[in-house]
């Protein structure tokens, strides 16, 4: 991080091996429904990838990846998909955060999977954002490698 | 049924402990706490919490080791006491 | 200075096991949080948590749905935090650069 010295194969398996750790914890989020893991643990895993090639390509080449100015806005937008599940609900009539209510068709059990699928996007999201913004803004000001 | 397995994790958990507690270097010591995170993640599992232990894994032994290091490195690598 | 400090942690330590002996067995039925019904004879939450969450969501899970259902409240909070913790770093760590910028 200090001294970053160009090496060919730290490059290559950081490169290779992010995109394999998304599908992970992409799948890790929408199969939150039916084995271990969520929406918190998903995110981390999707930071966990991104901070991957920040440290091995430097920040500044990172930038063609996610940019910096994405993390704060991405971890809001996912704030505001959680909050905006239980206005939502509350809009159409039930109690704040209650997934009966929301919009969409099928009987009230299908609703709050719905509402739960929702959530762990909106709580994805926004650990992803943060926690990708959190590790931006240390390493903020400081020539970097 | 897992009594043993979690015996010998146990004791390895306080070594990597004591190694974080002893250490001078401060990147050994964060180290040692990835370390220490991932075996209390695996008796978490062997308890049956998997998803407490699937977060301590991802959130302890991944992200927060990271953010250690670059604390470091904006700081001091060296301890003081 | 440092073998005060191993004392206090040993010390720590066996009141840590001591207080972890009188808890009960792991899974044992008949401890107070496992009981279909609490002691006044109402309903225990952990027991309505485990034997209804396909009625209600539709998700075999039982830990997302507590998580994101049930206590759906305290989750977003935790969101909250992660968010205000977040825009703290932001707030703190990013005004470096802006000076740099007007130097």
């Amino acid at each position: 991080m200090m001294r970053r010295d160009d090496d060919a194969i730290i490059s290559l398996v950081s490169r290779t091996v992010s995109p394999f750790i998304m599908i992970f914890a992409l799948y890790v989020i929408f199969h939150g429904h039916y084995s271990p893991g969520g929406g918190f643990q998903g995110g981390t895993m999707l930071a966990a990838a991104l901070i991957l090639v920040r440290l091995a390509a430097g920040s500044d080449l990172a930038q063609l990846q996610f940019p910096r100015s994405w993390g704060t806005p991405l971890g809001s937008a996912g704030v505001l998909i959680y909050w905006g599940t239980g206005f939502v609900s509350m809009l159409c009539g039930g109690n704040f955060l209650n997934y009966a209510f929301l919009p969409v068709s099928g009987p009230p059990p299908h609703h709050r999977n719905l509402g739960i699928l929702f959530i762990e996007v909106g709580v994805g999201l926004a650990v992803m954002g943060i926690l990708t913004a959190i590790y931006d803004d240390l390493l903020e000001g400081r020539p970097h490698d | 049924m897992h009594w043993e397995l979690e015996v010998v994790l146990f004791v390895f958990l306080v070594g990597a402990a004591l190694v974080a507690l002893e250490s001078r270097n401060l990147l050994t010591a964060v180290v040692s706490l990835s370390v220490f995170s991932f075996l209390s993640a695996l008796l978490y599992a062997a308890m049956g919490a998997v998803d407490v232990g699937f977060t301590e894994a991802v959130v302890g032994g991944g992200v927060s080791g990271i953010l250690f290091v670059v604390t470091i490195f904006r700081t001091s690598r060296k301890s003081k006491d | 200075m440092k073998a005060v400090n191993y004392a206090v942690l040993a010390l720590f330590g066996a009141v840590l096991i001591l207080a972890g002996l009188s808890l009960p067995d792991r899974g044992d039925p008949t401890a107070p949080l496992n009981r279909d019904k609490s002691a006044a004879g109402t309903p225990n939450a952990p027991s309505y948590y485990i034997r209804n969450p396909e009625r209600d969501a539709a998700t075999p899970n039982m830990v997302t749905v507590i998580l994101a259902d049930y206590r759906g409240f305290d989750t977003m909070g935790e969101e909250t935090v992660i968010l205000t913790a977040g825009l703290n770093c932001f707030l703190i760590l990013r005004r470096e650069r802006t000076k740099e910028k007007r130097r």
